[in-house]
């Protein structure tokens, strides 16, 4: 064994001498092949759309000479007949992670690492552009013959980890001439994910918003870096700028994700290749607008196991249609004229990736996209398409052999040649012994039927009406069958060897049991039965449920259309000066309140009967965590850097409820992780639509505080104990810092002298200048009391005190100051810090002249604000029509939105809700919702869409219990209760 | 000067510290009628202009105001002409009294270590004191069951009022039953902490199941025997044996109700009711064949999966009591303070439309059926506890359910609290 091994490795290492023709030569003489090679007369994918039959392909030193139809064939040329069979480029993975090992994970600290635990590197681990793959690159056989087996000639390598993780390396899978000649390029492409590295526990970042802020500022930092300005050495930034000329390529993992990377890109000129996650085809118009090429896993989801109705059950519509649909990705991205390439990262083995293109061929993927996808589109990307992915002149001999069309499930892979180094996968030269054959002997009958695969056959034999146990191998011409004697209680056994010949019958050496030895012939008497049945493949087309909008439960096939709507005799609640209006009409068009008044004449309007019904404007909830895909930035006591709008996930069922509970707008808040928190995306409600179309244009600018046991980590654990402030004490400390540090900031920008541009200190400088508001967390009245003097000291107002328990107990100062309070109805009780917290606080606030707001910080509650409303007429006897403007009027004029939305107004967007009853009584129902007069919700379409989803799901049941019984695999069904986030959520 | 500023400020301290909790009312000494006031009875009735009296903490009559006439020299009569009487609501599966802050582990009673503890009892560790109990008086929840949690018998609960001195003075029924959570049959990856996200059957499922059918086979033989070594657990386990104790069995999902009605069935255990009970809307023919009621969770929560109806919670008592179950509620997934909501849970249930009185039987007269206290509670009717109050209006509506008197076994009791002496105070610093 040992020998063995020896062996390989001199083998390999005399390959190496071989190929480097500078190094000095001390085993022999030189001895250089400089022949050619010509294969003729096949079908040659020059690229995929170049397609020569009866071609030559001409390859001489691991190149190609020359491909086309009248190729002059030289007489020091080694010919190979390919008749009837196909030349294709081999194929690329430009997203591989190939002889790169990434690193385990550290075994975690207890104690939170805050700050980089790496010397002249940048101040975050998790940014490590100074890693080069070439360093730690170690070719793997098993991987490359792996790899080479599924078609694939070059991988473009890297290190997976990090989130800038350093420089690729293009490695042609030869096993000839050493890394030498595997190398094509050491510095192929820069590699970027939104992941944390596994190597260090810091914690910045710890959301996705954390992670694009992260990316911006390091491009700020690099920018200042070059241009000479820093005082001490950054290798990490120094590599940064090396490596800006590389392709850059970025692992977005999601349709989502997508976009966010692409709008980070845009900001610095940078378009990134974009590894994406493959439900691009739910947002197909957003991901076309990135521009970007995409890099797509090809790992459709298996069919659940759905027999077990009661785990059935718990699976989601959005995973069923994920199943159903996911295989029409790339067909999606190919229709809309976007560029993609395939990866088989992902995948288990690359022996899957043929099967699922094939499915995607099913599926409509064309297949000259899907060869581009493997071959010339990577080629393109890393700016190599004269070197590889395609056999023109010059470009590597680097290709594969095939029996025909390479995306036909019956076509075999004879060969993989890289740069000119063949690798059999199954021999072109293999006599085809299949058939069925008789043989006497011994006196015996005996007929053999062989069939199965060309070069791994198998075998049946019987004699008479016995049928025997045989066994049948087939190796380098020679077969071997082991066959049971007919009289099988002795468990004996005859063996056959035989060398295939010319003729096509099986001539050679019986063994019978006792050891004699004996001639024997079997005669071939006619072709197998090959189960031609299977061939008959699913020529049914695949049936695909459409995709709505979100793709989830409750989606819109097409999104609902904006509408002239006249609502008749309703009681109309305008927060306005009317105050409550009886028996009125409203008119709603253009997206606006077109009229409010009586027998009001819509022409063309739709007339919706409201007797007896009220109607709103539409709940405005300033504290929300709905529609996000992360909270809590939690890495730093400061992360004014980071943006709520960069979170914004348009798919959460809790945007459907909350329209059923009558909500239009709302402010998606950071959480309370620290006293500086992010930036509040504030939307409104449009279900169906895109992040970015929820987003308010122009929208006001809001960041969120935070004060309290949550900023000093009192609730996190006892490990928790590192990070500043640790006290209330503390956390003024970390204001007057940073908003004298933005003073300064803005001093020195403002100078013309050269700066640092730092994000977190931009939005700072906004508060200071009153262009950006801040909402914040804060509870007890010390705490209250002291973000209104230090907002004094630096001539600004804080805006909103959301949640504002103790509000009640400073409401005099805070009317004085000018800030509103945007409180719980109820909470209190929960922690230390709302021991004091009273119902009455929004009752007692309102009186002092504070504008209240009631907010929700709460999926569920969010969807019963009026309730929460009424409750102020309880606690404290709030008038209904003051009651009802904590929820609408008021929360508009703490976003600054009163001029658009929050009351009934002529000329305001049309946000309003139609309610059964008395919008305030626990009896009353959101009928409909309406946003810029598009309904979003509206009771009766509600019951349509529970019947056409409990349709869809029965039918894709069906369709996957069918999957089961064809024997495919499936997997559990996934647990489809979501993870409800809210402040203190991670 | 400086001295009596002093002074003052001690006073006051002492004051605040004094009124922090509210004193007990004392036992009604002379006859008490109500008179002109819509009563819900609690059992589906409805008298409007009614008369309630009631003498020594029982309720003496419950008529039509025309029916009966009144000495008020021998009555203190309660006129509460367009106002609304009704019996003390009613919660079960609380951990009132066992937490005051959530966040502080220092005053967080509810749960014991262990498995199998059916001989803790929560009853000891009830803090009648408590101003989150108090806060629920104003509301109209005057009485629950506490329960302990934490395992797979997380311990023997007790039913308290709330206004006492002390766990003596609250308790109503002292360890009325044992709390059991049935094992989930299925394991559940919480994708987002990067775990598989597969729902599969569990592996430990059966193991559990036979360790609780292990536990009542032991149990039994043992209260069968000598006792000379005492065990504790088994001797908890007595009352479910001789029907003076309930099993309350935890339960949310269809196949695990089902199974968990088979056993009890099986160890012919009789007085069995199911708390929680999510699916249960999908099992009620056995659950009616076997009559047994569900003390269902509160509606102001979302759906499990996003492929929910949106109302769901809402609507789930609706789906129970149209298919003939006895429903109550309890209130064990809730914060303690958001008890005080329960008759908004109601109120929101009653929105998808079940008759208003029907939805009020639920933290009535359903709940005191479920937790065997009938006899005392959940009803005005003559002969109970005059445990009841007065709304200006509607109690299931946040506008109306203002409370002007509520009494507990005829004591007149406080509706101030902590909080209202902050809303007071508060008030008062800016009138000037």
């Amino acid at each position: 064994m040992i020998k063995k091994y020896l062996f390989a490795m001199l083998l390999m290492c005399t390959y190496t001498i071989m190929a480097q023709e500078h190094f000095p030569k001390n085993d022999g003489v030189t001895s250089k092949n400089t022949n050619y090679t010509a294969f003729i007369n096949a079908k040659i994918y020059v690229t995929p759309t170049e397609v020569i039959n009866k071609g030559t392909l001409l390859i001489k030193e691991g190149k190609v000479i020359a491909s086309g139809s009248s190729v002059k064939i030289p007489d020091n040329a080694i010919v190979v007949d390919l008749s009837d069979k196909s030349i294709y480029p081999s194929f690329i993975d430009i997203y591989s992670n190939f002889g790169v090992k990434t690193p385990e994970r550290q075994r975690g600290n207890r104690r939170p690492q805050y700050d980089a635990g790496r010397e002249g590197f940048y101040w975050n681990d998790h940014i490590m552009p100074e890693q080069n793959a070439i360093d730690k690159f170690n070719f793997d056989n098993k991987s490359a013959s792996d790899l080479k087996k599924a078609g694939f000639g070059v991988v473009n390598t890297h290190m997976q980890d990090g989130v800038v993780r350093g420089t690729g390396a293009l490695i042609a899978l030869t096993n000839q001439g050493g890394n030498a000649e595997r190398i094509l390029d050491g510095r192929s492409a820069q590699y970027l994910s939104l992941s944390r590295s596994v190597t260090s526990a810091q914690v910045y970042p710890s959301s996705i918003m954390g992670t694009t802020a992260l990316l911006r500022q390091m491009y700020y930092d690099a920018d200042w870096y070059e241009k000479g300005n820093a005082s001490a050495k950054d290798r990490s930034l120094e590599a940064l700028i090396a490596n800006k000329g590389l392709v850059q390529i970025i692992e977005a993992g999601n349709k989502l994700n997508d976009v966010r990377v692409d709008n980070v890109g845009d900001e610095f000129g940078i378009q990134y290749v974009i590894v994406g996650g493959g439900d691009e085809y739910e947002r197909i118009a957003d991901i076309k607008a990135t521009g970007a090429t995409y890099i797509l896993p090809v790992n459709f989801p298996k069919a659940y196991d759905v027999e077990n109705p009661f785990l059935a059950n718990t699976l989601s519509v959005a995973d069923m249609k994920e199943w159903n649909q996911k295989p029409i990705n790339p067909k999606t991205l190919a229709d809309n004229g976007i560029r993609f390439a395939f990866t088989t990262d992902n995948l288990k083995s690359p022996k899957e990736l043929k099967t699922n293109i094939l499915k995607a061929i099913s599926y409509g993927l064309d297949k000259t996209k899907a060869l581009e996808a493997l071959t010339t589109i990577p080629a393109n990307i890393l700016g190599k398409s004269n070197m590889i992915g395609s056999l023109k002149n010059g470009a590597y001999a680097n290709f594969l052999i095939t029996s025909g069309d390479i995306f036909e499930k019956e076509t075999t892979l004879y060969e993989n040649w890289v740069k000119g180094d063949k690798m059999v996968i199954e021999s072109m030269s293999v006599k085809d012994i299949r058939g069925k054959y008789n043989a006497n002997i011994n006196g015996t009958s005996y007929d053999i039927a062989i069939s199965g695969s060309l070069s791994k056959p198998s075998v049946k034999i019987s004699s008479g009406s016995s049928s025997l146990g045989a066994k049948i191998t087939y190796k380098d011409e020679w077969v071997n069958i082991i066959v049971t004697d007919v009289d099988a209680s002795n468990k004996t056994f005859t063996r056959l060897s035989s060398r295939v010949s010319d003729t096509n019958n099986l001539v050679g050496k019986a063994t019978s049991s006792n050891g004699n030895v004996t001639s024997f012939t079997a005669n071939k008497t006619g072709k197998s039965e090959n189960k031609k049945k299977s061939s008959k493949k699913d020529t049914t087309t695949p049936d695909i449920v459409p995709v709505t909008y979100p793709n989830t439960a409750y989606g819109f096939e097409t999104l609902p259309k904006q509408e002239t709507l006249l609502f008749k005799n309703a009681t109309v609640w305008t927060n306005e000066t009317e105050g409550i209006l009886e028996n009125t009409d409203v008119l709603i068009k253009d997206g606006k309140i077109s009229a409010i008044g009586k027998n009001l004449n819509g022409r063309g309007a739709k007339v919706i009967d409201a007797t007896g019904k009220h109607i709103t404007a539409g709940i405005i909830d300033e504290h929300s965590h709905i529609a996000t895909s992360s909270v809590n930035e939690s890495g730093h006591n400061s992360t004014a850097e980071v943006s709520i709008e960069e979170a914004v996930d348009p798919d959460d069922i809790d945007i459907y409820r909350n329209l059923a509970g009558g909500v239009t707008s709302i402010q998606i808040l950071h959480g309370s992780a620290n006293p500086i928190g992010g930036r509040s995306a504030i939307i409104k409600l449009k279900w169906g639509e895109s992040a970015e179309n929820l987003i308010y244009d122009n929208s006001p600018k809001f960041i969120k505080f935070a004060l309290g046991e949550n900023v000093k980590q009192s609730n996190w654990g006892d490990n928790e104990t590192v990070r500043f402030p640790q006290s209330r004490m503390g956390v003024e400390q970390v204001f007057v810092d940073y908003f004298t540090r933005a003073r300064e900031y803005e001093a020195l920008k403002n100078s013309g002298k050269s700066y640092r541009k730092d994000a977190e200190m931009e939005t700072l400088v906004e508060i200071l200048n009153g262009e950006r508001f801040i909402s914040c967390h804060s509870y007890v009245q010390s705490e209250i009391n002291m973000l209104m003097k230090v907002a004094e000291q630096f001539n600004f107002k804080v805006n909103t005190f959301t949640h504002i328990l103790e509000g009640y107990k400073v409401a005099d100062k805070m009317a004085k100051h000018g800030v509103g309070g945007s409180t719980f109805s109820d909470w209190w009780a929960y922690k230390f810090e709302v021991n004091d917290a009273i119902p009455y606080n929004a009752s007692i606030m309102h009186n002092a002249g504070v504008t209240v707001a009631i907010n929700s910080d709460d999926g569920e509650m969010s969807r019963r604000l009026n309730q929460e409303a009424a409750k102020t007429v309880k606690y404290g006897g709030v008038s209904e029509e003051d009651a009802w403007k904590f929820v609408t009027l008021n929360p508009a004029k703490l976003l600054h939105l009163d001029d658009r939305v929050g009351s009934l107004k002529v000329g305001k967007d049309a946000d309003v809700v139609l309610w059964t009853d008395h919008p305030m009584s626990i009896y009353a129902k959101a009928e409909k919702t309406i946003i810029e007069g598009v309904t979003y919700f509206d009771l009766a379409r509600d019951l349509e869409l529970r019947a056409a989803m409990k349709a869809e799901k029965s039918k894709l049941t069906k369709l996957m219990l069918q999957d089961k019984n064809k024997g495919l695999k499936t997997q559990p069904v996934k647990n489809s209760k979501k993870q409800q986030l809210h402040c203190d959520s991670e | 000067m400086k001295k009596f500023k002093y002074i003052y400020a001690l006073l006051m301290l002492c004051c605040t510290v004094v009124v922090a909790q509210q004193t007990p009312a004392s036992k009604q000494s002379k006859d008490i009628a109500i008179v002109g006031a819509t009563a819900h009875i609690g059992n589906g009735q409805v008298i409007e202009n009614s008369i309630i009296t009631f003498s020594n903490g029982k309720i003496t009559n419950v008529a039509d105001a025309a029916s009966i006439s009144v000495n008020s020299n021998t009555m203190d009569i309660i006129d509460a002409t367009g106002k609304h009487v009704y019996p003390g609501f009613i919660t079960s599966n609380s951990s009132l009294g066992l937490v005051e802050v959530n966040a502080v582990r220092a005053s967080n009673d509810q749960r014991e270590t262990g498995n199998i503890k059916p001989h803790i009892r929560s009853l000891i560790a009830y803090n009648a004191e408590s101003k989150v109990v108090e806060s629920m008086r104003p509301n109209g929840v005057l009485v629950a069951q506490i329960s302990p949690k934490g395992g797979r018998i997380s311990g023997t609960s007790s039913i308290v009022q709330f206004d006492a001195w002390n766990w003596e003075d609250a308790a109503i029924k002292v360890d009325d039953g044992i709390h059991l959570t049935w094992p989930n049959p299925y394991t559940f990856g919480r994708w987002w902490l990067g775990e598989d996200p597969g729902v599969k059957l569990s592996t430990n499922y059966t193991n559990q199941v036979e360790e609780l059918n292990t536990l009542i086979k032991d149990s039994k033989a043992y209260l069968k025997g000598s006792k000379t070594t005492k065990n504790l657990p088994f001797e908890a386990m007595k009352g479910l044996y001789d029907g003076s104790q309930q099993l309350y069995i935890h339960v949310e999902d269809e196949r695990g109700i089902t199974d968990a009605i088979a056993y009890t069935k099986a160890h012919n255990i009789k007085n069995m009711v199911i708390i929680g009970g999510y699916e249960a809307h999908k099992v009620t023919d056995l659950l009616k064949a076997n009559n047994i009621g569900v003390l269902i969770g509160h509606t102001h929560s979302l759906p499990n999966s996003s492929d929910d109806d949106y109302d769901l919670p809402y609507k789930m008592p609706k789906l129970l009591i149209d298919a003939g179950i006895t429903v109550g509620m309890h209130t064990g997934n809730v914060s303690n303070f958001q008890t005080r909501n329960l008759p908004f849970y109601i109120g929101t249930a009653a929105r998808e439309g079940i008759d208003k009185e029907e939805a009020l039987k639920i933290i009535t007269s359903n709940t005191a059926k479920l937790l065997g206290i009938d006899d005392r509670l959940g009803t005005l009717e003559v002969g109970k506890d005059a445990t009841l109050f007065i709304s200006e209006g509607d109690a299931l509506d946040m506008r109306t359910n203002q409370l002007t008197h509520a009494f507990i076994g005829g004591r007149l009791i406080s509706l101030e609290t902590h909080q209202t002496e902050l809303w007071k105070r508060y008030s008062n610093k800016y009138k000037n």
